[in-house]
């Protein structure tokens, strides 16, 4: 069987791998611990894992309560090396975004008081690239790339209210 | 399983923090704290950080949604015992610009 190409160009002799978990919040942390597994062969600092574990864990998250908003479904995720790149794609079929721009705004939450709205600003932070393809009724996708052991030159991102003007 | 668990002193109540915060260990957050300034008259609550190597945007929820309670009661929200890596996602956050670390 082969293993689904992530959304992103092929490379020669890159490594994958997939996986399709059930839309249940225990496997938040099933979710980002299989991914530290698999980065840990670039040899990741300990802040680039914890950095990759939490934009994870707010991709699956959003999948599992936004996308299928509590509902059964399956959520699939990809990751590739690629020289010292790391490619993680997370994808659900579930309800999808309706306005993409909206919902990765800082502090916006489609779920009232008790979400912070920050998961997609934590992505954005802790990763050097995030894109988010998603059609209503048909799901997301969410893919993101971090270079280990590089300097990204990337200025730290800001998700707090104070910044957006909230 | 790992979970928050609770202590009551006066009308604080320290809210001590699982290994990993994330939306599956904070569902029942909300509700037990309720019930505990419901019954306690809590009005302050100290989130301890001691145990935590790991948080994501489910804890700050967690936080907003408490500190606006608390402010609503007149009451307040302290941190403490926050490693590296949590102090860092609550700079990022913001979480700092209005509760205190003690």
């Amino acid at each position: 069987m082969e293993v689904k190409q992530c959304g992103w160009p092929v490379v020669s002799g890159e490594q994958k791998m997939e996986l399709y978990l059930e839309s249940d919040s225990q496997n938040e942390s099933f979710a980002r611990v299989v991914v530290a597994a698999f980065m840990a062969r670039l040899d990741p600092t300990l802040e680039e894992t914890d950095d990759v574990k939490t934009a994870v864990s707010e991709a699956v998250t959003n999948a599992i309560i936004h996308g299928y908003a509590d509902k059964k479904g399956i959520v699939r995720i990809c990751g590739r090396i690629a020289g010292s790149t790391l490619f993680v794609e997370v994808e659900d079929w579930g309800c999808g975004i309706p306005d993409i721009a909206k919902a990765m705004e800082p502090m916006y939450s489609g779920m009232g008081q008790e979400r912070s709205g920050m998961g997609f600003c934590f992505m954005e932070a802790f990763m050097d690239e995030l894109t988010v393809i998603s059609e209503p009724e048909k799901g997301t996708t969410v893919r993101m790339i971090k270079n280990i052991r590089r300097e990204s030159g990337k200025e730290q991102v800001d998700c707090a209210w104070t910044a957006s003007g909230n | 399983m790992e979970q928050v668990t609770y202590v009551v002193s006066g009308r604080s109540l320290i809210v001590q923090l699982p290994y990993e915060v994330d939306d599956h260990t904070c569902k029942g957050v909300r509700e037990e704290t309720e019930e505990y300034i419901r019954e306690k008259k809590i009005n302050r609550m100290i989130f301890d950080f001691s145990k935590t190597g790991f948080m994501d945007s489910a804890g700050i929820g967690v936080l907003l949604s408490r500190y606006r309670r608390m402010k609503e009661l007149g009451g307040d929200v302290l941190l403490s015992g926050e490693d590296p890596k949590v102090r860092r996602l609550l700079r990022i956050s913001g979480i700092y610009q209005i509760m205190e670390s003690i």
